[in-house]
């Protein structure tokens, strides 16, 4: 019945090759478009356009992580130090070389690629664990770093203070201001790895991970294809890092340690490997969820309150950070065993089941 | 040649020192290795599982009384039952899935067993009281402190135990068979899945003997985990599969790192320890990625 492809004939490649050419995709792209750049704003008071905020600018480092693993099948847990590279290659631009918000932008981008390239240069020799291993060095190496040159953090406290992102005179201090923002920036990178993924470099990424050896046969250049696989994906983080530097107003090495590398990974687990989609509801899960979690914890609280007046449920609430790492390290197992492919195969299989709805048979 | 000699003394510390810590490392090295060896599993989870069964003693000793030898039961005893399920529940269902899949579980596994003890005991630091006095002691004029001798002498004990029994005994044949080829072992009528639990209960099992070790050196508590980070330049110095490996990395890991933040801390402040074996590791892996006694895994098309 929603049978998408039912009846579409394309009569030139350019209609062919569109990024939507299914008029139900367009439709339903345009849609989401409004519902975000008009609706939502509306509608959400500051503390929903705060969690949309976060959640944006996790999604475009979630995108940029999964372009690396998920598309070119290059482990990396070291996704957080190249956010961190991006931060405080941003503030130190806005800050201290009074560039512009929207030059400090692609160049903490730009920044953080170099550096991620230049951590990818073992990806010619090594792969898989090892490669792994290689990029947690380079988190803590990075790290290190940051904190100990003074010139790049600062000081003892190794925080920089970033002003709010300001584009010529006007500047972005209001959810509102930033909500759109982000929503842009978002919305690019969305649209550039969509694209990305479909032209020949993409092609070249998900052949080297499918099996390296066959496509170096082939032609592809297996080096250089790995150092823009990295460089590519530590572009996002690059730009990841700056807005989150400009959204929280400071620019602090502990925010991106290891635990926002293994948040960053399994948000590209939990919403699908290989998928641009999976990695914004990765994003978007990863993200909600200890919010969620607290109001949770906080109404079981009340309602043992309500049946047991005198229960001490300090407890319950105190212990809110045990239970976010459980409940996550949890999911991620739940999703590695159940569903493999993560949010995004949830999907398509809802929206398979009703591609031929009702005649499935 | 006079101000050498004087260094002599510091130097010779520090490297003494590094080389028993670094003993300390070969054990939790020990436990990764021994997975690894057998079913190719990389466990993020190590340095948790130190921090876990290391907790679980001195819980048991302050909060509930108990002496070392009862309390040491309860964290073997809940190691193994830990090994067991997770090898039950958790590897079974992933083999076959790829590095990043058990990467991934194990690395939940560490949330999930950091969170447990924060919520069961809370994040104060337990001390772990061992019949080892405080009092440094001498060795050649240089001192050193007793529970880091110790420490290396159980190291050794088990390092050498465990390279003996992977050499000689059958355990350590049908653990290699395995490693080797999965299927052929299982037609040769070895258990792979019985072999699989026992790798795992191992690991907790050392990793709580090194828990009980590093607690009583640095108290037992959350942190204690960070040890797990260590594991990694140990084991790719020395090698994946190689328990010899494991010892020589962690010496080799051990000395450095003391030896460098002995020299280097003053100037930049503090946290050489941290960063120097991840050079020394980056370096490893662009010349020898597989360590000194790893076997080279040779990919056919």
């Amino acid at each position: 019945m929603i049978n998408r492809e039912c009846g579409v004939f394309y009569s030139t490649y350019a209609a062919d090759m569109r990024l939507f050419p299914l008029p139900l995709t367009r439709w339903a792209t345009a849609g989401i478009a409004v519902l975000f750049f008009v609706i939502y704003p509306l509608v959400a008071n500051d503390y929903f356009l705060n969690i949309a905020n976060f959640v944006f600018i996790a999604a475009v480092g979630a995108i940029g992580l999964n372009l690396l693993v998920g598309y070119t099948g290059q482990i990396s847990i070291g996704h957080g130090a190249f956010i961190a590279v991006g931060a405080y290659a941003g503030a130190i631009a806005v800050t201290r070389a009074g560039m512009p918000f929207w030059i400090g932008l692609p160049f903490g981008g730009l920044v953080a690629a170099a550096v991620g390239a230049f951590f990818g240069i073992p990806s010619l020799r090594i792969k898989g664990l090892y490669l792994a291993i290689a990029t947690l060095a380079a988190q803590f190496i990075i790290q290190w770093l940051i904190i100990h040159i003074e010139w790049i953090s600062g000081g003892a406290e190794a925080t920089i203070s970033v002003p709010k992102a300001a584009i010529g005179p006007w500047v972005l201090d209001t959810q509102v201001e930033q909500y759109f923002l982000n929503l842009v920036v978002v919305s690019l990178a969305i649209v550039f790895a969509l694209n990305l993924v479909r032209s020949p470099v993409g092609r070249a990424f998900i052949a080297i991970r499918d099996r390296d050896v066959a496509a170096e046969i082939i032609g592809v250049h297996l080096f250089r294809y790995k150092l823009l696989a990295f460089a590519v994906s530590s572009f996002y983080a690059g730009v990841t890092g700056v807005l989150y530097a400009h959204f929280l107003g400071i620019a602090n090495y502990e925010q991106f340690d290891i635990s926002a590398s293994i948040d960053f990974l399994a948000m590209i687990i939990i919403g699908g490997l290989g998928s641009i989609l999976g990695s914004i509801l990765g994003a978007m899960f990863i993200t909600v969820l200890p919010m969620v979690l607290r109001v949770m914890v906080e109404g079981v609280g009340t309602v043992i309150l309500f049946l047991v007046p005198s229960a001490n449920v300090s407890y319950i609430v105190q212990s809110l950070t045990s239970i976010k790492l459980i409940l996550f390290g949890l999911l991620i197992i739940v999703f590695l065993i159940v569903e493999p492919e993560g949010l995004n195969k949830l999907w398509r299989n809802i929206r398979d089941y009703f591609r031929v709805w009702p005649y499935s048979y | 040649m006079q101000v050498l000699l004087d260094e002599l003394p510091f130097f010779l510390e520090l490297l003494l020192a590094g080389l028993l810590v670094g003993m300390m490392y070969a054990l939790v090295a020990l436990g990764f290795v021994v997975i690894y060896k057998a079913s190719q599993a990389i466990n993020f989870a190590q340095g948790e599982f130190v921090m876990f069964g290391g907790f679980l003693v001195a819980a048991s000793m302050r909060y509930h009384g108990l002496s070392l030898v009862p309390a040491m039961a309860v964290g073997f005893g809940a190691m193994v039952v830990i090994g067991l399920l997770l090898e039950r529940l958790v590897l079974r269902p992933l083999i076959g899935r790829g590095v990043i899949a058990i990467i991934m579980a194990t690395i939940g596994l560490a949330s999930i067993l950091k969170g447990l003890l924060l919520l069961i005991w809370g994040p104060l630091s337990v001390d772990i009281p061992l019949p080892i006095s405080e009092a440094p002691v001498e060795f050649f004029s240089l001192l050193v402190k007793l529970i880091t001798v110790v420490g290396a002498i159980i190291s050794l004990v088990f390092l050498a135990g465990f390279s003996f029994l992977f050499l000689r005994s059958r355990l350590g044949i049908a653990l290699r068979a395995v490693a080797d080829n999965q299927t052929v072992a299982q037609a040769m009528g070895i258990d792979v899945r019985h072999y699989f639990a026992l790798t795992w209960v191992t690991a907790g099992v050392v990793a709580t003997i090194g828990g009980i070790l590093w607690g009583n050196m640095i108290g037992a508590d959350v942190h204690t985990a960070l040890i797990g980070l260590k594991v990694f330049p140990v084991v790719i110095l020395g090698g994946l599969t190689s328990v010899p490996g494991a010892v020589l990395g962690g010496l080799i890991v051990g000395a450095a790192e003391n030896v460098a933040a002995g020299y280097i801390d003053p100037f930049v402040g503090g946290g050489t320890k941290d960063f120097v074996p991840y050079i020394l590791m980056i370096f490893a892996l662009m010349v020898r990625p597989y360590g000194f006694f790893g076997e080279e895994v040779i990919e056919r098309v």
